[in-house]
């Protein structure tokens, strides 16, 4: 099995067997954790991958890990839960659960850039917002409810640490207020152009897509939010509630999107291979694929079957046996077949390495328990 | 291959190719459950897909219903008698019951259907979408000949056991 030829693969990690469904860097980069099953893994990078704890609290499937500024670890998963996991000096971590008080799975979880708040999405039709109260000593959370329909799958903060994305399956990306006193203050959002109040849990702005969104990030110094939907497009929604759309080229539907610089965005999902497309305020187009496998190069091996047939032809009756010996290869793939880095669905992209909000590296996580860096 | 049955086995290609795009959900109604939402009683109808049929005649359909983690694809395999409509019973029966070594049948077809396949989210995530594909479109191809050929088998042997009893009678 051979890797297409553009240079875009920086690097592969085989690390699990299962899917991961989602995988964070810290903060330099140094460590990462990936869910897998029902654990979540935190591997030391350098010099050599290597697993240094597992976080194992969780009783159901960790759907979601994110890593705050601070090096604190939240997980969520399907049995309801989110725990914090905050480093130690010894190299283990503490966990802390929160009162996320849903009874629903988990989905999605995402650190405010300040990294003393957090959003969870749930099957409960529920945001909650959680934040660490000093006097009890324990993660609390407040609810978004209204006006939620069906499961939120992702979220996303501005980098102001108020509006707070979210996509879900009723086919509407909001923007909310996640506003939280004592934490916030108002002059962050002092002349935005989403509006002149943020009270928590206000609805922003609510654009209907009328098909699950998948993912979505905010590009923060564009006030702009782009989202895929299982309609296979990509979107970008801006403040005056304009959107902008294309399609996916390969016809099926993107699970993950991340900006690459302020005029480039990088989607992945059931196609297998990351696309790039390009983004001005008036429209957004295809750019190229990346690491996109060359279908017309495998002609299903043609000359060295030749070969073969000669050679085997020499003894007669030896036909019934080659008969067998093609069932057993029943299904198989030739060998020079060329596949993308990915042999499942990318679920979703982190930046692996960025500068001033350019990233040069684009870190991938997919069903098949691989994480990819690619080059962009 | 003849040439209509080109185009109808790449619509279902295609169409699979497209309700194959599943994702891990977790039940909303339920607590602590996450179970394929094509086959329970949903009240929450965003999570269902429109349900995609594709019919070359009214004796070969195929009906593809999808769903956030779960499609049920549903085939009509060609009956043209009796006879056929016997041997192809009797197959996909033979079939379902070995269900759970063939990851994705159904142990009931649809009504109105000789066999289903009931595809999460779980078989996905373990095996290859394309290959999944392959699988669905060659069982297609190889049951209708399958079918025809132990129908020839079946003819041949009615004719010989005729002869054999009929025998006795000639002096």
């Amino acid at each position: 099995m051979s890797f297409s030829q553009d240079k875009s693969v920086a690097s592969v990690l085989k690390l699990v067997k299962a899917p991961i469904y989602s995988h964070c860097y810290s903060a330099d980069r140094s460590v990462l954790a990936i869910s897998c099953d029902k654990n979540c893994l935190v591997y030391r990078l350098h010099p050599q991958p290597q697993l240094i704890a597992t976080l194992a609290d969780h009783d159901k499937l960790v759907t979601a890990v994110d890593i705050s500024i601070h090096g604190r670890i939240v997980t969520c998963s399907q049995d309801r839960n989110a725990y914090v996991w905050e480093p130690m000096s010894n190299g283990s971590y503490k966990p802390t659960l929160v009162l996320l008080r849903i009874n629903r799975a988990a989905t999605s979880v995402s650190w405010a850039p300040s990294g003393y708040k957090f959003a969870v999405g749930s099957s409960a039709r529920i945001i909650a917002v959680c934040y660490y109260e000093q006097e009890n000593n324990w993660w609390v959370s407040k609810h978004i409810k209204k006006p939620i329909k069906s499961t939120v799958t992702c979220l996303s903060w501005h980098e102001n640490g108020v509006l707070l994305a979210s996509g879900s399956t009723d086919g509407y990306m909001r923007v909310f207020s996640g506003f939280i006193k004592g934490l916030d203050s108002k002059e962050v959002v002092a002349g935005s152009p989403w509006g002149d109040k943020f009270p928590f849990g206000s609805v922003i702005r609510e654009f209907y897509q009328g098909s699950y969104v998948h993912d979505l990030q905010w590009r923060s110094n564009q006030e702009r939010v782009a989202f895929v939907a299982h309609d296979g497009t990509l979107n970008i929604a801006d403040s005056q509630g304009n959107i902008i759309s294309v399609n996916s080229p390969d016809g099926l539907p993107f699970q993950a999107l991340l900006w690459v610089n302020d005029a480039q965005i990088i989607c992945g999902g059931y196609s297998c291979h990351p696309v790039m497309f390009a983004a001005d305020f008036q429209s957004v187009r295809f750019l190229k694929d990346l690491d996109k496998p060359n279908k017309g190069g495998n002609t299903p091996q043609s000359t060295p079957a030749d070969g073969q047939e000669e050679e085997e032809n020499a003894f007669s009756g030896i036909s019934a046996l080659r008969k067998f010996k093609e069932l057993d290869l029943k299904g198989k793939v030739t060998a020079d077949e060329q596949e993308s880095a990915h042999e499942n669905t990318i679920v979703q992209f982190r930046p692996y390495a960025e500068s001033a909000g350019n990233v040069s590296q684009v870190s991938s996580c997919g069903l098949d328990g691989k994480i990819v860096i690619y080059a962009v | 291959m003849s040439q209509s049955l080109r185009p109808y086995l790449t619509a279902v290609r295609y169409s699979l190719e497209a309700a194959l795009t599943l994702s891990n959900f977790s039940s909303q109604e339920v607590e602590r459950h996450n179970r394929p939402e094509v086959e329970v009683p949903n009240t929450s109808a965003e999570l269902l897909l429109q349900p995609i049929h594709i019919s070359r005649n009214e004796n070969e359909q195929v009906l593809i219903e999808s769903s956030v983690n779960s499609v049920r694809v549903s085939i009509k395999v060609k009956q043209a008698d009796e006879i056929e409509q016997i041997l192809v019973h009797k197959f996909t029966r033979f079939l379902e019951q070995r269900a759970e070594s063939f990851y994705i049948l159904r142990r009931s077809p649809m009504p109105g259907f000789s066999i289903s396949f009931l595809i999460t989210n779980k078989h996905t995530e373990t095996m290859k979408t394309g290959k999944l594909v392959d699988f669905i479109i060659e069982f297609m191809e190889e049951v209708d000949k399958e079918i025809s050929e132990m129908k020839l088998f079946l003819n041949a042997r009615a004719r010989f056991v005729a002869e054999a009893y009929l025998d006795q009678f000639v002096y």
